[in-house]
């Protein structure tokens, strides 16, 4: 493992498959009455938020006190970022402060790979989520929601996804979260579709290891997860798509659809759902729709990429019981 | 004024010669010039140039002078061999007023380091609704004949062809930064593989060639002279080329950095890479070497374009657009065009000196190197191979792509009319 998580292209099939093996220890500690390990006692993790998202500050928040590290949270919505010396400037005083792991979340794309590699501070530096670039934690807790519904939950350990067929629909030109998929799913074998409007596909898509599909009905069938992006209803003023109902009526995902899709098939999306314009409610709702384990999965996810990037390198698990032992 | 000798200088490349000046001009040229009552040169096979000439430089004075003012950027323009520089008009205030275009004129020849010769704003706080005056400022002592709202696109179609007919009446030339604004709502760099990677917004070619196949159009419509900025594209390229071959009075520059560097450099999220246009491909960069070996492209221009530290040290997003220029101008053309053979000594004397001269109407610089003529000169150490080390530069700011990396090529020695303001690589 490197010493910071930037980019889910950086992780190698096998650190990814020990990152997952490690989320799936870790999320036994959730099935526990104590939901804590003292792997992380007395190692600081900052929460550095300069872009609001509440789900994944908790879900890290969350992560890092199963852990029993110490966590201080920075928000720094509002303040001036306009002139990029906050970014330095905080990331000093955080240094000064002896701060061992930085989780960021960025409006600007490349911030963390910035303050990763600028030489402004010491710390692992984890992105959760930088402009429209990666998003690497939700890619991962996408993967290990795919292999523990497609491959299995003890089956699927030391797995990767081989072999498996995964579309992800909607506004890819804007999503961190298709960028880091693609990166990671290709990485650990799996093959991906991406099916947007020729408006929501980056230039330069030709190059990544997926295939890309105008028509959402011609992959149903063969896919085993589909997942859906978020779509922001401003895309439509400024002209990515005529009208949200013919958006709806091509790429959203509705029963008559979910239908035509394999019997094991599952349904995901990042969160936090518009019903309606991507996704119907009655899919949303459904039992092949994954939502709720994504959120569950994430705790564990990030559980694990912060005990391997913090030092880990005894199984976490043996680490655990011993610990839990005593 | 005491008499310099330049001896055994290969002029524009050429068998060496000796050079003699007295005074503001060149007295000689030739062999075994006697040396008697001269202060002596020894040039030892060193290339001898015109002055070079710069059609884009960004000086910064007046308003951020914490950048760069017209004294450290015209030493930075005497360190890279040029005894002219054209300034940009984008300052605070804008250079839109005989006012603000004379005192920069007037720094300039203050300093007596390079001559500044600044370019007047097509509109009025460059903000393209109404036309800057652009015949008072061409009637000041600044004599402009050059005019651009470089930073802004004129985009507005009718704003450029008045702009166009305007110039007319004084011979001068609009010179236009072709970017279509809405094409480039949020561009960050080239779009393109790179830019789909990194999540960086795009910037993309069409935005620049569809604003300049319309400038050419509107340009021969009228029956004017118009001039691309810091061309960047293969595309843009072919669009010059059909106009150049249809008699459509255009010209064009390049700049170093699109001579040299590619997108792929952004992977570093390392905003001194960071520039408009911004770099663009492998192909985009063939083709424009191509294209200034070939005459498509006129010219070479730095837009050097000082930022302090604090504007690039931060994440990329938040970064300036623009990098220094003037000083390693030279060594790049030296690396991209004449190392790979694509253009001799004299070729670079044309596109960096003679050619930019003619355009702006500097008709003092930019002239052959023969007696009579005004000693404005620049002696090149060819053989030199270095890695560049922004610590020496004479500009304010350090915002260069080339930290640490060797180019070939030092000037040693700069004329500005028989004055020495570069002696030895050190600035008098
Ligand atoms: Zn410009």
């Amino acid at each position: 493992m490197q010493r910071h998580l930037i980019s889910a292209a950086d992780l190698t099939r096998d650190d990814a498959v020990l990152i997952l093996d490690t989320a799936e220890e870790m999320a036994r500690v959730a099935d526990r009455p104590i939901k804590k390990l003292p792997t992380l006692r007395g190692r600081t993790i900052v929460n550095l938020f300069f872009e609001d998202s509440t789900r994944t500050r908790i879900s890290f928040e969350a992560a890092e006190k199963r852990l029993s590290a110490d966590v201080i949270n920075f928000t720094a919505k509002g303040s001036s970022v306009s002139k990029g010396e906050s970014l330095k400037d905080t990331a000093q005083t955080l240094e000064a402060m002896g701060v061992d792991a930085v989780v960021i979340r960025h409006g600007a794309s490349g911030a963390p790979y910035r303050l990763a590699t600028s030489g402004w501070i010491d710390a692992a530096v984890i992105n959760a989520g930088d402009g429209t670039h990666q998003h690497p934690t939700q890619a991962l807790l996408d993967a290990f929601t795919m292999r523990r519904r497609l491959v299995g939950r003890d089956a699927g350990l030391g797995q990767d996804l081989s072999g498996r067929r995964i579309t992800i629909v909607g506004d890819v030109l804007h999503s961190r979260v298709a960028r880091s998929n693609v990166d990671l799913l290709h990485t650990l074998g799996a093959q991906v579709t991406l099916v947007a409007p020729p408006t929501l596909v980056p230039v330069g898509v030709h190059t990544w290891p997926c295939e890309v599909s105008y028509d959402l009905d011609s992959t149903l069938a063969k896919s085993d997860a589909v997942m859906m992006l978020r779509v922001q209803r401003e895309r439509m003023n400024a002209a990515f798509f005529p009208t949200e109902r013919e958006y709806s009526r091509r790429y959203g995902l509705d029963g008559l659809r979910m239908a035509r899709m394999p019997e094991h098939a599952i349904v995901m999306h990042p969160g936090p759902m518009v019903r309606g314009m991507e996704i119907t409610a009655e899919v949303a709702d459904s039992d092949r729709c994954t939502v709720v384990e994504q959120v569950a999965n994430g705790v564990s996810i990030r559980m694990a990429v912060l005990y391997l990037l913090l030092g880990g390198n005894e199984p976490a698990v043996t680490h655990t019981r011993t610990t839990e032992e005593k | 004024m005491s008499k310099i000798l330049i001896r055994g200088a290969k002029v524009l490349g050429g068998e060496p010669q000796d050079v003699l000046i007295d005074g503001e001009i060149i007295a000689e040229v030739g062999t075994g010039l006697s040396d008697e009552g001269t202060v002596v040169v020894e040039a030892d096979g060193k290339v001898l140039l015109p002055g070079l000439v710069d059609l884009h430089t960004h000086l910064r004075e007046p308003g951020r002078e914490d950048s760069e003012t017209v004294l450290t950027g015209t030493r930075a323009a005497a360190s890279g061999g040029f005894t002219a520089v054209f300034a940009m008009a984008n300052t605070f205030p804008v250079a839109d007023t005989a006012g603000v275009v004379e005192q920069v004129y007037r720094l300039g020849q203050e300093h007596g380091y390079c001559d500044v010769q600044p370019i007047g704003a097509v509109t009025v706080g460059l903000e393209g609704k109404k036309l800057a005056e652009l015949g008072a400022m061409h009637e000041s002592a600044a004599g402009v004949t050059v005019f651009s709202d470089d930073g802004k696109c004129v985009d507005d179609a009718v704003m450029m062809r008045r702009a166009l007919e305007y110039v007319k009446a004084f011979g001068g030339v609009v010179a236009q930064h072709a970017q279509e604004p809405r094409l480039t709502e949020g561009a960050q760099m080239n779009e393109g593989v790179v830019s789909a990677e990194l999540g960086l917004g795009g910037w993309p070619a069409v935005a620049e060639e569809s604003i300049i196949a319309r400038d050419v159009l509107l340009a021969e419509h009228v029956g004017s002279r118009v001039h691309i900025c810091h061309l960047s594209t293969a595309g843009s390229v072919e669009i010059v080329r059909w106009a150049k071959s249809r008699g459509i009075d255009v010209t064009a520059e390049v700049t170093p950095h699109h001579l040299l560097l590619t997108d792929e450099l952004v992977r570093s999220y390392n905003p001194v890479y960071k520039v408009n246009p911004p770099l663009r491909t492998e192909r985009d960069v063939l083709a424009l070497r191509e294209a200034l070996a070939d005459g498509t492209i006129d010219i070479v221009a730095t837009d050097h374009a000082p930022h302090p530290h604090e504007d690039k040290d931060c994440e990329w997003g938040a970064a300036a657009m623009g990098m220094v220029g003037l000083e390693t101008a030279l060594s790049v053309v030296q690396e991209t065009m004449v190392a790979t053979g694509l253009l001799d000594w004299a070729g670079v004397a044309d596109r960096m000196s003679v050619k930019p001269a003619k355009i702006g109407r500097a008709s003092g610089h930019g002239r052959p190197v023969s007696a009579g003529e005004p000693a404005n000169l620049t002696l090149v150490d060819t053989a030199y191979r270095g890695s560049v080390d922004p610590a020496g530069f004479a500009s304010r700011s350090r915002n260069t792509p080339y930290e640490g990396r060797e180019l070939p090529g030092r000037v040693t020695h700069t004329w500005l009319r028989g004055k020495a303001t570069l002696v030895d690589g050190k600035l008098t």
